[in-house]
């Protein structure tokens, strides 16, 4: 019998699906059962929607992954495999044949996630194996400028949302005056609806690490900082024993693999501020102090991290370093477009089939993106808009569904490309909800020092709480508009400049669903609470009494076998009666 | 509960001299009393020499610092983008009921639990989710929480 592998996707998602227990499931089985296996642990392939998954190689009949595994089918599921044959379920990804999924990775292209799913987080040597810590072999025969014109020449742009030149930004670092300097990792993944630096610090934190020292290098610094946010627990877990097995070979410390190049990488924890994604706030945050933002400039390059030049990039923006070293810029160049150079990886989330993590080439549509990488709607609703960059973000609609992946024209369209979050929304999502709900998170999450970002966010959530509840006038819209605009040029940081967009976006694609609420009292897509009215059909109740006694409020009356009746003045629109009616009778408007 | 000084000394001593401090310190603090009380910020101010207005200041401006006693267990729902539009609300309002929230208050009266919101887990394509403690539950119906909550004893 063939001795066989089987990896299991212990990343966070994974875990919060049960593979925790596959993993010990399996462990004591071979425990207990002498066989051929070699158990192993990776992190996120990124097909969340199938997890817990399970990957076997090693037999003749190729390598397959299983999705939506479980402790009970996984011994006998590993057995039909071990017996030489492809288990007859649960196949989502296939090496020699054909399966369900094969066609989502196809259409993919990973730099970015290359490792992640693959390799063992927690081994320097999986990641060495895997070509890990050569780039950085072969930056250290490069000059500090050599690296930075491949970099240039490249053509990164930082991924963490603003889409700057990479290249440059490091060059001014490189040329501020000074013997300290400090780089930055950027992983305070703030965004709701995004997850992608999560799954890469999860997935392979030695492409990260190994991206830095090569920049801190380039750039002439001897300290950095990952600073990653507190709500990630097993992120920071996985780079502290990356940092110190790095350590362990001299990755990391003094005179690194012989050289005469030093540096210290630490990691801080975020404690929960959303701002303190805005490099200046970050600073502050690592200084040990309130996340303000400061007055730009001086630029971070030119006095950052305790007065000291300061280099600060995403972790994805670092995370591609190493293929750009290993196989040059022209190459990295070569793949999306002319002025978004490689790749992106997105988060997919909401109403989407394909729930997960992608990477996709740059220039792919976003059509292609929810349809052919990420297999369609979840649901039969249709497709209403995709949300991109979070609460800085916008909403595009549907007759934009062709625009092209590129930091150009995304920002045509009011959106921003953002971290890389993308919600899909169907039928059944309120765009002035969308809207209120980012406005709240923005609200809540302003620092507060900037008057038209503290207050003039809390004045745009009134209104728009007030729409929803069906109260809202007409002249909302232009208050809406009015203070969009002051916000935006009177707000300091990125948080306040980019707060508006989700109402902006939502005004001008879905207007009439704004007008929809103020003026009929309606709510298109059902979906607030406050204009929804629950209604009993008498030709279709049969009089079961089973809403009347599930109504928390006691607001539904008629006796046995009679149609019953909603008493619309007490009902709390709770939408218990409506879960509970087996006969379709209770209709939702 | 008595304060621990030993404990918390020893916490302190191993900050003292160093840069950017405050945040892991009071995080470190945190964890070891449950929650950072009036008294322990001033304990710190005066041993470590820094303004009790400083320490206050991070103490509310950070959403993991707790300024009040909290349960045994936190619940921390996810209010992202994802979960929101997957009904985070239901899930939100199904944890009150079942956990009789006194009115205004996010801990139980038996201490038992403490229930909190939280920007985004980051697990969103099984929303909606909640973590409990350091365990994440997704695809949540409001129908599966009492179910989880039995999990949880004291």
């Amino acid at each position: 019998m063939q001795a066989i592998t089987v990896k299991v996707g212990l990343a966070s998602c994974g875990i919060a699906a049960g593979a925790d227990e596959v993993y010990r499931k399996l462990e004591n089985y071979l425990m207990e059962n002498v066989r051929p296996v070699k158990l192993q642990r990776t992190a996120c392939i990124g097909m969340c929607f199938e997890e817990p998954i399970v990957e076997l190689s090693g037999s003749e009949a190729g390598s397959v992954t299983l999705g939506k595994v479980t402790a009970d089918n996984i011994a006998t599921l590993v057995e039909e495999y071990l017996a030489g044959g492809v288990p007859s379920s649960h196949v989502i990804l296939a090496q020699k044949q054909d399966a369900p999924r094969n066609a989502l990775l196809a259409n993919q292209k990973r730099i970015v996630l290359q490792n992640c799913g693959v390799i063992d987080p927690k081994s320097l040597e999986d990641y060495e194996a895997s070509g890990g810590y050569q780039a950085l072999r072969k930056a250290l025969t490069m000059s500090g400028d050599e690296i930075i014109t491949e970099v240039k020449e490249s053509g990164l742009r930082g991924r963490g949302g603003a889409g700057f030149s990479t290249g440059l930004k490091w060059s001014f670092a490189k040329n501020a005056q000074g013997p300290k300097k400090y780089v930055v990792c950027n992983a305070d993944e703030g965004d709701p609806g995004a997850f992608m630096d999560r799954s890469v610090l999860e997935g392979d934190p030695h492409k990260i690490i190994e991206g830095m020292v090569i920049g801190a290098y380039a750039m002439g610094a001897d300290e950095g900082y990952i600073y990653c946010r507190a709500e990630y627990p097993l992120a920071i877990a996985h780079l502290k024993v990356a940092i110190e097995a790095a350590e362990a070979k001299n990755y990391l410390g003094n005179h690194i693999l012989g050289s005469d190049f030093s540096f210290e990488l630490h990691i801080k924890e975020g404690a929960g501020a959303f701002v303190c994604g805005e490099e200046t706030a970050l600073m502050q945050s690592i200084e040990g102090k309130r996340g303000m933002p400061t007055i730009r400039p001086p630029f971070p390059a030119e006095s950052g991290l305790w007065g000291k030049p300061t280099n600060i990039n995403n972790v994805e923006t670092w995370a591609n370093i190493t293929w750009i070293i290993l196989n040059g810029a022209k190459a990295f160049h070569a793949m999306g477009t002319e002025k978004s150079p490689g790749t992106k990886v997105f988060a997919l989330a909401g109403k989407i089939a394909g729930s997960g993590l992608i990477e996709v080439p740059m220039g792919i549509t976003i059509r292609d993106i929810i349809y052919k990488v990420g297999g369609g709607m979840k649901t039969e609703k249709p497709f209403k808009a995709v949300q991109l960059g979070g609460p800085s973000g916008g909403c595009i609609p549907a007759e934009l569904l062709d625009t092209t992946v590129d930091y150009d024209s995304i920002n045509a369209t009011g959106a921003i490309m953002g971290s890389g979050g993308m919600v899909v929304m169907d039928s059944g999502t309120c765009m002035v909800d969308v809207a209120r709900y980012f406005l709240n998170f923005t609200q809540n999450e302003s620092c507060g020092k900037c008057t038209f970002c503290r207050i003039g966010t809390r004045r745009m959530l009134e209104i728009l709480t007030r729409i929803t509840e069906g109260k809202g006038v007409m002249e909302d819209i232009d208050r809406l508009e009015d203070l969009a605009t002051n916000i935006i040029k009177g707000s300091l940081c990125g948080l306040g400049q980019t707060a508006p967009n989700p109402v902006l976006t939502t005004l001008r694609y879905f207007k009439h669903e704004y007008i929809a609420h103020i003026q009929e009292k309606r709510c298109p897509a059902g979906a607030c609470t406050a204009l929804l009215k629950y209604e009993i059909i008498p030709e279709k109740c049969v009089g079961c009494t089973a809403c009347a006694r599930k109504c928390p409020v006691n607001c539904i009356s008629g006796s046995v076998k009679q149609p019953h009746v909603i008493d619309q003045d007490k009902c709390i629109k709770c939408g218990a009666c409506y879960k509970t009616c087996k006969f379709n009778a209770i209709v939702k408007g | 509960m008595q304060k621990d000084f030993v404990k918390l000394d020893a916490l302190l001593e191993k900050y003292r001299g160093k840069k950017g401090i405050l945040i892991p310190m009071m995080q470190e603090v945190q964890d070891l009393e449950g929650y950072l009380s009036r008294d322990t910020m001033r304990y710190i101010a005066s041993k470590m020499e820094i303004p009790a207005a400083e320490i206050f200041g991070v103490a509310t401006f950070y959403s993991m610092f707790r300024l009040k006693a909290q349960g045994k267990h936190i619940i921390r729902v996810c209010k992202g983008t994802a979960c929101h539009v997957s009904d985070a609300d239901g899930i939100k309002d199904a944890l009150v009921e079942h956990l009789k929230l006194p009115d205004g208050e996010n801990t139980t009266s038996d201490m038992r639990f403490t229930l909190m919101e939280v920007a985004c887990l980051g697990c969103c394509s099984l929303a909606p989710v909640i973590m409990v403690d350091d365990q994440t539950y997704g695809k949540l119906t409001p129908e599966a929480i009492p179910g989880i909550l039995e999990k949880y004893s004291f």
